[in-house]
């Protein structure tokens, strides 16, 4: 049951990453539209993930209920030595979920409506940032568990170049994710090469921030070329994500078809994700000083995981069939090039 | 103030918070629910309004519920991480089964809000429906997590050791359900007269009358008919603490000693140096009759419980007045609106209990959070009962008032904006929905 457990646990936080990331990404995107664009942007995006945005971020409450449940320890630990970023990620979370909610259901349309853009924006960007932050501590070995003082204990166990720049390389992901959806939402042409070169912008973007986070682990002495290189898995999902990468602009080139390019897209950051994980199974937290907190040795007791497990598993009878229901009902007549 | 007040004042604060949203978003759907079936069937175009105007609320108020109910779920391990360390597997089954319930809610939501004229309408009022039926599973899981911390099931507690961890069991603690059905039938009462005041206060206003009426109606037989339910849960609630929580009925009762044909002390101000209650109307045996159906047994007082764990006494008794107080408010104004129904009709066109549900309007949450209060502060020094102390579950990190005055300030300028928002909805109505000029 173990094993169902994790299994759970990291498609959730894939979907988090696929479905939470491409909504994030549509605030990204707005806050990079020039300014005579912005409002058919919010349109477009607000009627493509309206219906959706709320089931979306519940991946996020799944994954988070198994590591406290199922792994108490890991939990506690990143929650402890990570917890102001927690905090700030959770500030975003708020800002952004509220503000996406109160600019629609505002029953006046006035000069508040700047000020929910301006909030959803800048929390869009604030809280996948922090999201690539603390992924990037839990695995960058800079948590000290025995710390003293303030500092190392609190601040640069995330505060650090390492975990820096894989917020930013997060933040060029969801707005990449984004910039893919989008484009079969789009009615005209004129909009949809303007979203075609958004997705262009976004992948390139990640591709140098992608680079940039191999160059930074370099420097700061974490074995992020090992990690990937070294299994012949990671290997082959890093080639398949590339190959899929050159397939996708081809397509995008060539006005293939929007399903597929999206279906690639995803593809990609699930290689991406699973290369990463893939190396350090089942340790899923770095400490320093080479401790590993491990999803194997850390578990609860064998009751409570295969509780835990039913629960997912009743669960995902409910929720999947309702979840691709809803995203059928309202994607029916779309992701077509008009 | 040290950290220790800090994070648990934060995390009363976030709590607090939340349950105002979660109680609107699971007992709302409801109320929609019935004026859409309304409209459905007597395509009374008003009923439409009233649907869609509440579904607007619910929208506003889910998603606030919904964020700060996310924040929740790390603040847990933020500010209490050795007790979520033990915890988290023991109580966490209710947590594994709410995230698929919320998750549904999330679901049928999307569908309702969005669903307006996509699909077949029986299918689109259903969808409404589990909406609130999904919450209202939440909201009892939830509170089935917080019975464990009050009434701890499903494991040995040997030499520190949490051992032969069942989470079934300990999900069906003695004390869920007893807090889960005072619990349900207090998100009724507070969400049905909140609802109700604020129709009440327009038709008072004459402002688009017929609307507001049909909406006052709805709510308000749901708020009356869950504050007649509410004492019957409220006595099971008590009898079921006496027996476990000897120490947090004795703080809600400010009973200090030990006695036969114990006195039920109402009002009054707890002076615990002095163990006696001042300026307080005593009615003798009340509280023997309350606890055992007898007006002579004894009642556990304060005396029987070691000094370091007892519960603060003035709060969580003055708490409990205020929760008390306010039920029997609603209790009486919702027998004059029965009486007004069945006997007196002519009740019903007078201003007085418009305005008695005027006044109400917050009546029902200030006793939600007062019965919160209780039951957590009651529950102190332990954050699970006889087991750990909430001392010992506090995060090392240090700083924790900066984080609660940030807490403060981000909360008490949601409530403001979705005050604002409500406000502005409200204010609208006659704006965005053709209301017949005949009302």
């Amino acid at each position: 049951m173990i094993y169902v457990v994790i299994a759970f646990l990291w498609a959730a936080i894939l979907l988090y990453i696929l479905l939470g990331g491409a909504d994030f990404g549509a605030g990204i995107i707005e806050l990079f539209t020039s300014s005579k664009n912005k409002q058919y942007t919010r349109t477009t995006m607000y009627q493509a993930i309206g219906p959706v945005w709320e089931a979306n971020h519940m991946w996020l409450i799944i994954a988070i209920v198994v590591l406290f449940v199922g792994f108490p320890e890991i939990y506690t630990t990143v929650s402890t030595h990570l917890h102001i970023p927690l905090v700030i990620m959770l500030f975003g979370i708020i800002a952004r979920g509220t503000a996406f909610t109160f600019r629609n259901y505002d029953a006046v349309v006035d000069n508040m409506q700047k000020v929910y853009n301006k909030i959803f924006v800048y929390s869009s960007f604030v809280t996948p940032f922090f999201l690539g932050v603390i992924a990037a501590s839990a695995v960058s070995g800079k948590i000290d568990t025995s710390a003293a003082d303030f500092g190392a204990a609190y601040i640069f166990s995330w505060l650090n170049w390492f975990s820096v720049t894989v917020g930013f390389f997060t933040v060029a992901i969801c707005g990449y994710l984004a910039a893919i959806f989008i484009i079969g939402e789009t009615k005209d042409d004129a909009s949809r090469i303007r979203f075609i070169r958004k997705a262009k912008q976004m992948n390139v973007a990640a591709g140098i921030l992608g680079a940039l986070v191999f160059w930074v682990a370099h420097s700061e002495g974490i074995p992020l070329n090992e990690w990937l290189f070294d299994s012949a898995i990671g290997v082959i999902a890093l080639v398949a994500a590339l190959l899929s990468l050159a397939l996708l602009w081809y397509l995008l080139l060539k006005k293939g078809k929007v399903y597929i390019i999206r279906v690639l897209a995803g593809f990609q950051v699930t290689m991406i994700l699973l290369a990463i994980t893939l190396r350090h199974y089942p340790n899923i937290v770095i400490l320093k000083g080479g401790k590993y907190l491990s999803l194997m040795e850390h578990a609860g007791q064998e009751k409570t995981i295969y509780s835990l497990g039913m629960a997912l598993l009743l669960g995902s009878v409910f929720i999947l069939p309702a979840l691709f229901y809803l995203i059928y009902s309202f994607q029916k007549n779309k992701g077509q090039w008009h | 103030m040290d950290d220790f007040i800090a994070a648990r004042s934060q995390m009363a604060l976030s709590l607090g918070f939340h349950i105002v949203f979660s109680c609107i978003g699971m007992v709302m759907p409801f109320f929609m629910a019935v004026a859409h079936f309304y409209w459905l069937r007597t395509n009374d175009v008003v009923y439409r309004n009233i649907t869609k105007a509440w579904s607007k609320g619910v929208a506003i108020f889910f998603a606030t519920g919904a964020v700060s109910g996310t924040v929740l779920s790390f603040e847990l391990g933020l500010l209490w991480p050795e007790f979520m360390k033990h915890a988290g597997p023991i109580f966490g089954m209710p947590f594994s089964l709410e995230g698929t319930a919320f998750f549904i809610e999330a679901i049928a939501l999307g569908f309702f809000l969005y669903g307006w004229g996509r699909f077949n309408k029986w299918f689109h009022w259903f969808t409404g429906v589990v909406v609130g039926v999904s919450g209202l599973v939440s909201g009892i899981l939830v509170v089935a997590a917080n019975a464990w911390m009050n009434s701890p099931a499903g494991f040995d507690y040997v030499n520190g050791q949490y051992l032969n961890i069942d989470p079934i069991q300990a999900m069906f603690n003695d004390a869920w359900f007893s807090q889960a059905l005072h619990m349900c039938i207090a998100a009724f009462v507070a969400t049905g007269f909140a609802v109700a005041g604020i129709h009440a206060l327009m038709i008072l206003k004459k402002k688009n009358v017929r609307f507001h009426m049909q909406s006052f109606r709805i709510a308000a037989v749901f708020a009356c008919v869950a504050a007649l339910l509410q004492p019957l849960s409220g006595d099971i609630s008590a009898k079921d603490v006496a027996k476990r929580q000897p120490a947090k009925l004795a703080a809600m009762e400010a009973h200090f000693h030990t006695e036969a044909a114990a006195p039920l002390i109402v009002g009054g101000i707890p002076d615990s140096k002095a163990k006696e209650v001042k300026y307080a109307l005593k009615l003798p045996g009340m509280l023997s009759f309350m606890v055992h159906s007898d007006f002579q047994t004894p009642v556990t007082g304060l005396d029987k419980i070691p000094e370091q764990d007892q519960p603060p006494v003035a709060i969580t008794h003055f708490a409990f007045q205020i929760m008390v107080g306010l039920g029997v408010l609603m209790l009486l104004i919702s027998l004059c609106y029965f009486v007004a129904i069945w006997k007196k009709k002519s009740w019903l066109q007078h201003k007085w209990l418009l305005r008695l549900f005027v006044l109400a309007t917050p009546m029902g949450f200030i006793a939600v959070e007062a019965g919160w209060t209780v039951t957590e502060v009651g529950r102190q020094p332990w954050i699970i009962n006889g087991i750990m102390r909430t001392a010992d579950a506090v995060t090392p990190m240090p700083g924790i008032v900066y984080s609660f005055y940030i807490f403060t300030a981000v909360y008490i300028s949601l409530s403001l904006i979705v005050t604002f928002l409500l406000y502005r909805q409200i204010k609208m109505v006659d704006k965005l929905y053709d209301v017949s000029p005949t009302a």
